[in-house]
């Protein structure tokens, strides 16, 4: 499945900084779908090349990152649960505190 | 004439110009103090003119008012309405930085009846570049003294209050309940999380602002039952995900741009006008000259601080400790670790001693290699400390190469000191490289500002 995923915020220190990221994910053997709790351990492995604790917390982003699929808060697609679709958009950004 | 009577008339011409600024000073803030009561006065009369004896009697503007914000009038989507509707309106700006600064000389500008300053902080040389409200000749004197005397020069018509200190639980209620609208132009999470949480047991709209190096983020909470802070953030972050300006840097148009957006959505919600920025966040990323507005959840359910059922009230935000809530002090002063045993540690001083004394040993510099660029010790070898663990035979290297060029007796050998801008990496690098045998290394305690505060004081800090 073709996906673009976005870091911003500081996130993309994590991934050898660069921001956008255009990947194919196989969706696995068994499954009928994505979802983002696949794309979430997808990333953690193959993206994320430093200080992963930066990123998740348990199976889910650290408190802090605001994950949007298709520029909407994934809080109201269902989280872990949303399922992805081809030439999905999802962006992961961390909030700033600084002024 | 000799230097020293040069010296003496020129400590002179400085001792008279200080005197000539400070009455200028006292006769600026009387000047404005009497402008704004005669404004005062003159609002009274132009009430009670309208219908009387004037020519006159389209509005409750005066003519000054109608000639001073015509272009505002002019605007059929804002008009007479809402510049009355701004004039009549109360807003507070928390921070008068990087992101205070554009907010507060747009919300002077445009009107707003009583605009309030809150900051503690002083103006400094570094701040210049982004800060853009403060001049050079206020370098050392408190923000808000130099923010509202650029917003009175600006306009004199309205009425300007300054709250010279540090925002706290004791006195945030009593602040802010002064004012309709709430601008957050603050630079660290506990000071998001208090003014949030503050503005929600208060009812106020929160117009919230965050830049740092090429990004900013802007959006609204508590405004008509959208959501609040603690809805989108219920945990705060740890806290080495939370970066400051001073560590990592920022362009300095870049919390402009975002302080120009929180000034928009203060005015607009002020004169009511438009949609506000609520239920929604504007991410800006100035390097690839992005801004994208995304939708964001709802107010929660759950929120401690918002939701319907909550228990939070202006009691529990009194005895809130927001400091260990986030983990970080509220007054962001940079982080002072001590990880190491006093005999692995030694002063700058101690190591000027040791440069003078020419022993043998090398200087291990961990900050990053653009940091390394913008200044550093003569001699000193730059090694990141997210590198080190892959380059440490370079300071093996380095290390025989000191010992042999300053022929050191066999049985005793060059010293490892650690350096970097403030104590803290060095420790951490110290600690990694005693683990690896290098045992004898030491760090130089408070770093490059403690070099340049302590030895050698032409030495430039950043």
């Amino acid at each position: 499945m073709q996906l673009t995923l976005e870091f911003g915020g500081g996130l993309e220190l994590l991934c050898d900084s660069k921001k956008i990221h255009n990947v194919n994910v196989e969706i696995q053997n068994g499954e009928d779908k994505l979802t983002m709790k696949d794309l979430l351990s997808w990333v953690r492995t193959n993206l994320i090349k430093e200080r992963p604790e930066m990123f998740m917390k348990g199976d889910t982003v650290r408190p802090g990152v605001l994950v949007l699929v298709n520029d909407c808060d994934w809080e109201l697609s269902g989280q872990l649960n949303t399922s992805l679709e081809e030439k999905d958009v999802v962006v992961f950004i961390s909030t700033l505190h600084g002024g | 004439m000799s230097s020293e009577t040069q010296e003496a008339e020129a400590s002179r011409i400085r001792r008279q110009i200080n005197e000539l600024k400070q009455e200028r000073d006292t006769i600026d803030a009387k000047i404005s103090e009497l402008q704004s009561q005669l404004n005062h006065l003159h609002l009274k009369n132009g009430v009670v003119s309208n219908g009387g004896s004037s020519s006159h009697s389209s509005n409750a503007l005066e003519p000054h008012m109608i000639y001073r914000y015509s272009r505002h009038l002019l605007l059929p989507s804002f008009g007479v309405q809402g510049q009355e509707n701004l004039l009549n309106a109360s807003i507070l700006v928390v921070g008068a930085g990087g992101l205070g600064s554009p907010a507060l000389l747009y919300l002077a500008a445009c009107g707003v009846g009583r605009l309030g300053i809150v900051d503690h902080d002083v103006v400094e040389l570094n701040n210049m570049h982004r800060q853009i409200i403060h001049t050079e000749a206020y370098i050392g004197q408190p923000k808000v003294k130099s923010a509202a005397a650029a917003c009175r020069s600006i306009n004199s018509t309205i009425q300007i209050v300054e709250h010279q200190e540090a925002l706290r639980t004791s006195n945030a209620l009593e602040i802010l309940s002064q004012y309709d609208i709430i601008v957050d132009a603050t630079d660290n999470a506990p000071s998001r999380y208090m003014i949030n949480d503050c503005c929600v047991v208060l009812g106020k709209p929160l117009v919230s602002g965050a830049a740092l190096g090429l990004e900013g983020q802007l959006t609204v909470y508590n405004y008509n039952g959208g959501p609040c802070y603690r809805c989108l953030f219920p945990t705060p972050p740890p806290t080495t995900a939370c970066q400051r300006c001073a560590d990592s840097g920022v362009l300095g148009v870049v919390p402009g741009i975002i302080g120009c957006l929180q000034a928009l959505e203060a005015i607009k919600i002020a004169a009511s006008v438009g949609e506000i920025l609520s239920g929604r966040m504007l991410l800006f990323d100035a390097l690839s000259a992005r801004i994208r507005i995304v939708k964001i959840r709802g107010r929660s359910m759950q929120c401690e601080a918002c939701a319907e059922n909550t228990t939070f009230k202006q009691q529990q935000f009194q005895e809130f400790d927001y400091e260990n809530f986030t983990q970080t002090p509220l007054s962001v002063g940079p982080l002072r670790l001590n990880l190491l045993a006093t005999e692995s540690r030694i002063s700058s001083k101690e190591y000027s001693d040791i440069v003078h004394n020419k022993e043998p040993h090398v200087l291990l510099d961990v900050r990053p290699a653009h940091h390394f660029k913008i200044v550093s010790l003569t001699k000193s070898l730059n090694i990141p400390l997210s590198t080190l663990e892959t380059r440490l035979p370079e300071i093996s290297t380095a290390l025989k190469k000191e010992e042999e060029q300053k022929g050191v007796a066999s049985g005793s050998s060059a010293q490892l000191y650690v350096i970097c801008r403030r104590g803290n990496d060095s420790q951490r690098a110290v600690q990694y490289l005693q683990k690896m045998g290098y045992t004898s290394a030491k760090d130089i305690v408070g770093g490059l500002e403690s070099w340049a505060h302590n030895v050698d004081p032409s030495f430039p800090t950043y």
